[in-house]
């Protein structure tokens, strides 16, 4: 039988129980439909787990071997920055709750400004952290052939480490730098990919939105893309400190 | 589920998915809040010379803010029991293979530090 997202089935025409239009033939009740919707969602979920926790491991273990090294590279890291950036993002989970709100109530008005809000803060973060790859870019902070250990071997060419009072680094300790660089471009990167993967997605959403949707009494788009937008917050919440912060006084 | 069936009961079989709980705008206001003075916290502790207790201390407030996120913006502490088995699964699943990968790496050089 096909499946018609247009109207919704009245009993006597397809002899089964009337039924909301968005309601899949192969759930027996909206409620099924929206559990396995949702425990869908906490399994992929599950899986980014896994895929963020093995580069967690991975800093873990290196930042252990190359202690001076990591401690070096995050000096490099403006705190400032990663802050406020922080402080962009919750406010983005915060705006992104608050949408899930208004599409519960139906409120079409308030559920638009709440996407649109956390789609300008998720560009805002994305700017920032832009500035920030910028100023490693200048310095030869990007691992590769280009990559520099100056600011390592010699710290007091360099601002930052002559604020921290970094001592010079032995060349092969200073070149350990870039396995930090490289963990810190892979787990930033891999979050930013997640977040412009997400405002795409945001981009979508508020046109829909603005059509109506979502606010039908429909909402499980909204309330899985809430998830995944939390997720990827948690996901800094774990980096900023481990990046940025627990290395200022060793 | 089980407050979902009591309403299955009372009111007839409309719409079961309007009956899902609502997370109140307080709630999200007060969690929104308590994220933002914990990541002051965190900055504030990291100006703070403590030795070993300064990365302890940092994961620690990470790992509330975390919890918060979970339970009241993805609302796991009004989901169902399936949820919060899953997000339990996961997270245990998660520590053990890095337990397990951590311990490995620890031993293998045991007493050659």
């Amino acid at each position: 039988m096909p499946d018609s997202p247009a109207i919704a089935h009245d009993e006597l025409e397809t002899g089964h129980p009337a039924h909301p239009s968005y309601q899949r033939h192969h759930f027996a009740t909206m409620d099924q439909q929206a559990d396995a919707t949702s425990f869908a969602m906490w399994l992929f979920l599950l899986t980014e787990i896994m895929f963020f926790g093995g580069m967690f491991t991975a800093y873990l273990i290196y930042r252990n071997w190359y202690y001076p090294a990591f401690v070096a590279g995050s000096h490099q890291l403006s705190i400032f920055w990663g802050t406020l950036n922080t402080g962009v993002l919750i406010s983005s989970s915060f705006t992104m709750a608050m949408g899930v709100w208004y599409a519960e109530t139906r409120r079409k008005q308030g559920l638009v400004l709440c996407l649109i809000a956390t789609f300008v803060l998720g560009l805002g973060f994305l700017g920032i952290k832009s500035i920030e790859y910028a100023e490693k870019i200048e310095k030869h902070h990007v691992p590769g052939l280009h990559y520099s250990v100056k600011s390592f071997v010699d710290p007091a060419s360099d601002k930052a480490a002559s604020e921290y009072g970094d001592k010079p680094l032995a060349l092969d300790m200073a070149r350990h730098t870039e396995l930090y660089f490289f963990l810190y471009f892979a787990m930033t990167g891999m979050h930013a990919l997640h977040m412009i993967i997400g405002i795409c997605i945001l981009g979508y959403m508020i046109f829909r939105a603005r059509a109506g949707d979502y606010t039908d009494g429909h909402i499980s788009f909204v309330e899985n893309f809430g998830l995944y937008w939390h997720f990827v917050d948690i996901i800094w919440i774990f980096l900023f400190p481990l990046l940025y912060l627990i290395s200022r006084h060793a | 589920m089980s407050e979902h069936l009591d309403h299955e009961h009372e009111g007839g079989p409309k719409n079961d998915y309007e009956e899902h709980h609502i997370v109140s705008p307080a709630v999200y206001a007060t969690i929104f809040a308590a994220l933002l003075v914990a990541t002051g916290l965190t900055v504030g502790a990291s100006y703070i010379e403590m030795g070993v207790f300064n990365p302890i201390v940092a994961i620690g407030i990470a790992v509330i803010k975390a919890t918060l996120v979970v339970l009241f913006f993805m609302h796991v502490k009004y989901s169902s029991k399936l949820t919060k088995l899953t997000v339990g699964a996961g997270l245990f699943t998660f520590l053990a293979l890095i337990g397990m990968t951590l311990s490995d790496y620890i031993s293998r050089a045991w007493g050659r530090w």
